[in-house]
């Protein structure tokens, strides 16, 4: 199944936020969105995946879904967006209690969801018991449970220190190594998207166009090796002076909200 | 590095840096509150025992107590607690079922919002108690009319604090209900609902209170039993330790009624 913004654009009243974008993710593909602060990633990923209505354009899929897909986009939130009176399990299950499969079926891809993120000894334990990283790995078991075809994360590490950001970032690689799942990864680090994507989409500055699509051409389990540092650093350097100019133009403007 | 710095400096005194971060911390003592108020009585009883206060204004609360221990002994303190409780219970329950059902349908509908804050901003206002009249003409001079007071009176602090705890749960997980397919029923039960509770139990603290402050009132205007009623008949006959009963058990009533909130809280929203 692949997702595909056809030209879509987004105003929020007078403001244009989005302008004309217009690209397409395959099925197993990770690409990532990255531009500076502003540039309406997040609005985006938010269009992308049916949660906002865009002025206009549409996000459209092509192909069917896995049998196997229960939701097939689904999405890992900046904020984690856990139910706080439920268990780690229990917000596991939470978007499974409405569909037709069995309790049994249901604990079964809990189980599972669970044993990927590491997250099998902390089932009973509460959100507000939990580190951050632990707190986004629930996330991430719940996206699981699932079983997308695309995951659209949303800044899915911003909101956690850099030493346990590393630490997922590894568990990102690993999940999405091992099977046919794509991703759209929205994030300001560029780091994260040169480890991770294998295209990065750079946007402008806001009304946020697409200023470029920079292919990351190695496999995401060499990038992980010494030798391939350099050569990620390169792009990276490559992506940011494409919008560092932009991104000191969008940190001096005065906000709008 | 450390020991260098100390080495040099060896010959000049040093001083301590002063604490100064002390206070502005939101404790009690875990026994100061009893202290206080066994201080408060001892004194009272001191007063009243060596007749420095006139026991027909004051009685000591010895007085107090036998008065109560009397009106249990009699049954009418029962009788009037029980004429009390049913009007607080029955009244309490209406309203507060109305207002959930209200304040629900003002958190998750457009049009329900837009009518029932109109009707609820001009009806919020009003004392229910100066309804009580127009209620007597309309529901005659039985219980009816004193449990609609109270229903009123609950009614609109629920609805209100109903829907500010439904405005109140965080937009971030209704959106992640959504982007799971989750469907309304689903998302109001396992969502709005238990992220609007705490609010609504908050709201029960007040409603609790609102409907104690109503029973005595309407029971004082028109009532032979209830705690309102004889609170005002001990005044007409200047029976001050009867008079004072009254309020105590008024007062223990508040108490329980605290306590039970507390437990709830407790049991329901322990994942907080």
């Amino acid at each position: 199944m692949d997702l595909i913004a056809n030209h879509i654009s987004h105003r929020f009243g007078d403001l244009a936020v989005l302008d004309d974008i217009s690209f397409t993710v395959s099925a197993g593909e990770v690409v990532a969105i990255v531009g500076p602060s502003g540039c309406g990633k997040s609005t985006l990923l938010s269009i992308l995946g049916g949660l906002l209505q865009p002025t206009s354009g549409a996000p459209e899929l092509r192909g069917a879904p896995p049998a196997d897909s229960l939701n097939p986009l689904t999405f890992v939130f900046q904020d984690f967006a856990l139910l706080p009176w439920a268990t780690v399990e229990q917000n596991v299950e939470f978007p499974l209690l409405h569909t037709q499969l069995s309790a049994a079926q249901r604990r079964a891809l809990v189980e599972d969801a669970l044993r990927r993120t590491g997250l099998t000894d902390f089932r009973k334990t509460y959100p507000k018991q939990l580190s951050g990283g632990m707190r986004q790995r629930v996330g991430i078991s719940r996206a699981l449970a699932v079983k997308p075809a695309i995951l659209l994360m949303d800044e899915p590490l911003s909101a956690l220190d850099s030493q346990t950001r590393e630490l997922l970032m590894e568990d990102f690689v690993r999940l999405l190594a091992d099977g046919g799942m794509g991703a759209v990864y929205v994030t300001h680090n560029l780091e994260e998207a040169a480890r991770l994507a294998d295209r990065i989409v750079v946007l402008s500055r806001r009304p946020g166009r697409i200023r470029e699509v920079v292919a990351v051409p190695m496999t995401r389990a060499a990038r992980g090796e010494a030798a391939a540092r350099e050569k990620l650093l390169a792009l990276q350097n490559q992506i940011w002076s494409l919008i560092r100019n932009e991104a000191i133009d969008a940190e001096r403007e005065v906000q709008h909200a | 590095m450390l020991d260098r710095a100390t080495e040099t400096s060896a010959n000049e005194t040093t001083r301590r840096v002063r604490f100064r971060g002390a206070g502005f911390v939101p404790a009690s003592s875990r026994f100061g509150g009893w202290i206080a108020l066994a201080l408060v009585i001892a004194i009272w009883q001191a007063a009243g025992s060596a007749r420095l206060v006139n026991p027909l204004f004051l009685p000591a609360p010895s007085a107090i107590v036998r008065a109560i221990y009397e009106l249990a002994m009699s049954g009418a303190l029962w009788q009037h607690l029980s004429a009390s409780l049913l009007r607080i219970g029955v009244g309490w329950l209406l309203g507060t079922a109305a207002g959930v059902v209200v304040g629900f349908a003002i958190g998750l509908s457009r049009l329900a919002r837009s009518v029932g804050i109109t009707f609820i901003s001009a009806l919020f206002p009003i004392p229910k108690i100066a309804l009580l009249p127009l209620l007597i003409l309309w529901l005659g001079i039985g219980e009816e009319p004193k449990i609609a007071t109270i229903a009123l009176g609950v009614f609109f602090s629920t609805a209100i604090s109903v829907y500010s705890g439904v405005d109140a749960v965080p937009r971030n997980l209704i959106r992640m209900a959504q982007s799971f397919n989750v469907p309304f029923a689903t998302i109001v039960r396992k969502v709005v609902w238990p992220g609007a509770l705490p609010a609504i139990l908050a709201g029960f603290r007040i409603t609790a209170s609102v409907a104690l402050l109503l029973v005595v009132s309407a029971e004082m205007i028109g009532a032979q039993y209830g705690i309102g009623a004889f609170v005002l008949q001990a005044g007409n006959l200047m029976q001050t330790d009867q008079l004072l009963a009254g309020v105590v058990i008024l007062s223990v009533f508040g108490l329980v009624v605290g306590k039970v909130i507390n437990l709830l809280e407790i049991k329901l929203l322990h994942w907080r």
